[in-house]
């Protein structure tokens, strides 16, 4: 009798158990449904429309027809723009908190604006740009005050994965390094820093790919609805991918679908193969890692 | 008795974590010697090698009080020049610790964060220390290979060439063979006895028989405290204080 | 010598953080605060946001703002939740090495992308199947916002789980309980801080998107009237500070107005960030505790 209920107790837990496996499985399917949809809906759409006219020539007719070679320009210029800034300062901070920073307030401090500074929305980052270099820096509406603005979005991430590339070194090659001789600089330059670097890559490249993709912090800052030539400086403003995207989905009345879907597959392999390379080179570093 | 390479006076150390490791030591490291220091393990002879190269400078240190002199100058002076001390203070650790390197730039490391850069120089410099560490023979044909390429025990040797390659005063071995099949450890124990004419050795070994076998002089650690010194096998054979020898006939530690 | 320069500009970069912060803070209050003086704060605080004729009552955007971000949020706790569990606790190492960089990828789509997705796809498909007079609804919004906001809930949230140790699962497996029942008596309870982390930051990032919402809400600063409101055109606070401050001129009161938005918009995700910061370092300490 209490043997035939327990028996069923477990039916029911089993049938239970059955239910909510087939439940995540649904969800997870669903969650990733979108984004195979999405890349298929576009390259699909869109790859009729890329040829090398279409990427190398000006656009015409009110951006109704011709190419899109000042958005992607404009898109190259700002990215590499964003590095040039972002890079050097955000690997240097990221140096600071794993190696040098003390444990003490500062340092609390420090970690409390990153977390602020990550958490910020774009377009606040847009506003920021141009209070300070648009208006108050008189940069104007540029690549360089674009650029600076995207550089300060980005930090958060390239400061983050610096030091957490920097944490997994393990300790006991700066021992060794200070053991031999090597001041606190050398070690971190000619060991940490080199085995970090895959680490430190990666996320200075998914840094860089949220940054070519952003429109908000750049509509104020730097991007400019239409330009008959490329900028000649980073003190012109500047065409870019997402705004252009933005632009002729919503701006231009009658403009051809197979403009607006190659300009988005343009822009998606743009930062898909961003995501790649950042996801080959963190695999192959683990493969080839030391220690 | 032999002249004093390293004197420490009255030292004591505390971590921040409360922990006092050392408790008032005053030590004679013997010159052209092997200096042994041997213990349970948590006695304080890690950290006691750890503050003659500084390398307690990466560690959290709460205090340390007393003198260390190495060729009569205090080496725990704020302005001791800790790269140049720990050049002439070799140290090799009790795990192989290869750099992700080379085995060539394993042994160059030192020499170039020195500031050698003449590839003639480091070339020269590197055979004749993997020479002396008795491991030239084995890898003078793949020297850039990585470091971590080659056997344990060939990697311990490697980081012996590491230091030699500087042309230290003293060699510091903090339980070098303790991961080391038996045919290394004798290589290495002999390696000592060779070179301890020029280089003053102290070690910290593993187990007792090394202690035994490899002493000129030994000392013993308990709890961060020194007990008992004493010449040759003496203390193996013949303890003073009543610790030693519980500590020797193995009824504790 | 070269080491103390060097040592130096990586303190003074570890630094930039917080004055970045400061400086940001400074710039939108600059420009915000100013409103004060120009609008009482019983107008600002009303139901008519109608700059051209001086009605700047913010409330519609901010019930637009809520709306949507609620919306999303139930739409992808569910779906953010059951794929980090699947990712974690029931798919096979095969089918994780898959699922991840696709996760990663959908972080990586610009926003831009999915509001363009959102125009010829999803808000033709909602009004057609909803029957509805317009396809830019709240709802078509929340929809995108979801995708934007499930990669992250699902990484901080598959953190937590993987950090849960081992041994509480197996104690649960040993006294008989099932693999499902654990997931959710044990293991997710468990990783609960880091549960309550990814949410937070999933609705910090929803509430500061701008692009994808201003592209298919329909831009229509109405105030929150029931339920119906969820298939009706509504407008973002964020939107609103991208689709008006290319128009206005600087230094006018709508300015102002823009900025003073800007700077509630930077308080709220301030607050949601250092909170979620709170839970996530007590994540860490019963991490620690355990150990």
């Amino acid at each position: 009798m209490s043997n035939q209920s327990s028996h069923t107790a477990t039916q029911v837990r089993k049938a239970k158990d059955g239910i909510g496996y087939t439940l995540i499985h649904i969800i997870s399917f669903f969650t990733l449904l979108p984004v195979l949809g999405i890349i298929f809906y576009i390259v699909a759409n869109g790859a009729p429309t890329i040829t090398w006219d279409f990427l190398t020539s000006m656009p015409t007719d009110g951006m109704r027809a011709g190419g899109i070679l000042p958005a992607i320009v404009g898109t190259l210029y700002l990215t590499i723009g964003t590095a040039v800034f972002s890079v050097p300062l955000g690997v240097a901070a990221g140096i600071y908190l794993a190696e040098y920073a003390p444990q003490n307030i500062w340092t609390r401090f420090i970690r409390i604006a990153i977390i602020s500074l990550a958490g910020i929305p774009s377009v606040v980052y847009g506003l920021f740009g141009l209070g300070m270099f648009v208006l108050f820096l008189k940069l104007g509406n540029s690549i360089l005050a674009a650029s600076l603005t995207l550089s300060i979005m980005t930090l958060p991430t390239i400061i983050s994965t610096t030091e957490e590339a920097l944490r997994v070194v393990p300790e006991r090659f700066r021992v060794v390094c200070a053991s031999l001789g090597a001041s606190k600089w050398q070690g971190i330059r000619k060991i940490i820093l080199p085995e970090a670097m895959p680490g430190i890559l990666t996320g200075v490249i998914l840094g860089l790919e949220r940054a070519a993709g952003e429109t908000a912090p750049i509509l104020f800052t730097g991007a400019t609805f239409f330009l008959p030539h490329l900028p000649s400086s980073p003190l012109d403003a500047t065409m870019a991918l997402p705004y252009h995207i933005f632009v002729i989905s919503t701006q231009v009345p009658g403009m051809p679908l197979q403009i607006q879907f190659g300009s988005v597959l343009v822009l998606l392999v743009f930062v898909l193969v961003m995501n790649l390379s950042a996801t080959t080179i963190r695999t192959r570093a683990r493969r080839n890692r030391q220690w | 008795m032999s002249n004093s390479k390293i004197s420490i006076r009255n030292y004591s150390l505390r971590y921040s974590d409360g922990v006092q490791a050392l408790k008032n030591v005053s030590l004679e490291i013997h010159a052209n010697a092997i200096n042994v220091l041997f213990g349970p393990s948590g006695g304080g002879k890690s950290s006691l090698l750890r503050s003659i190269n500084r390398l307690i400078d990466l560690a959290d240190v709460d205090e340390t009080s007393g003198q260390i002199l190495f060729n009569g100058v205090n080496i725990l002076d704020k302005e001791m020049p800790v790269s140049q001390l720990r050049r002439k203070i070799g140290m090799v650790f009790s795990r192989p610790i290869p750099l992700p390197k080379s085995i060539f730039e394993n042994v160059a490391f030192g020499l170039r964060v020195a500031g050698e850069n003449d590839p003639a120089v480091l070339h020269s410099k590197v055979e004749e220390a993997l020479k002396q560490a008795y491991l030239w023979e084995e890898v003078y044909d793949r020297l850039d290979d990585p470091g971590i390429s080659i056997s344990g025990g060939q990697q311990q040797r490697l980081c012996l060439a590491r230091v030699l390659a500087l042309e230290p005063e003293v060699i510091m071995l903090d339980e070098p063979t303790s991961a080391l099949d038996p045919v290394t450890t004798a290589r290495i124990e002999s390696f000592l006895q060779e070179i301890k004419d020029r280089i003053t050795v102290i070690i910290a070994p593993h187990n007792m028989s090394q202690s035994a076998r490899v002493a000129d002089y030994a000392t013993f650690f308990l709890q961060g405290e020194l007990i008992e010194v004493g010449a040759g096998s003496k203390l193996f054979v013949n303890p003073q204080d009543q610790r030693t020898q519980d500590y020797v006939e193995g009824r504790f530690g | 010598m070269k080491d103390k320069v060097i040592t130096r500009i990586i303190k003074i970069a570890g630094f930039s953080s917080i004055i970045i912060v400061l400086m940001i803070f400074y710039f939108l209050l600059k420009e915000g605060l100013p409103t004060l003086g120009e609008v009482a704060l019983s107008d600002l605080f009303t139901t008519r946001w109608y700059p051209i004729e001086d009605y700047f009552g913010i409330l519609p955007l901010f019930s637009g703002s809520l709306l949507v971000t609620f919306i999303s949020i139930a739409i992808a706790l569910p779906f953010g939740i059951g794929t980090a569990v699947y990712i974690a606790e029931i798919a096979p190492a095969r089918v994780k090495e898959i699922l991840k960089p696709l996760i990663e990828i959908l972080a990586g789509i610009p926003s831009v992308v999915l509001g363009f997705i959102g125009i010829v796809f999803l808000s033709p498909t909602l009004r057609e199947t909803f029957n509805l007079p317009t396809g830019l609804t709240a709802f078509t919004g929340a929809l995108l916002l979801a995708l934007i906001s499930v990669p992250t809930i699902v990484s901080v949230a598959e953190d937590a789980l993987n950090a849960v140790p081992q041994s509480y699962r197996e104690a649960s497996y040993a006294l008989g309980v099932t693999r499902w029942q654990t997931i959710w008596q044990v293991t997710l309870p468990a990783a609960r801080s880091g549960v309550i982390t990814a949410v937070m930051l999933g609705i910090s990032r929803t509430l500061g998107e701008t692009m994808a919402v201003m592209m298919v809400t329909g831009n229509a600063p109405t105030m929150l009237q029931g339920i119906q409101s969820i298939f009706k055109p509504t407008r973002t606070m964020t939107a609103t500070i991208a689709s008006e401050m290319g128009e206005v001129a600087s230094g006018s009161t709508h300015y102002h107005v823009l900025f003073f938005i800007g700077i509630v918009l930077f308080l709220f995700s301030l607050i949601i960030n250092i909170i979620s910061s709170h839970f996530s370092e007590k994540n860490r300490k019963e991490k620690e505790q355990v150990v």
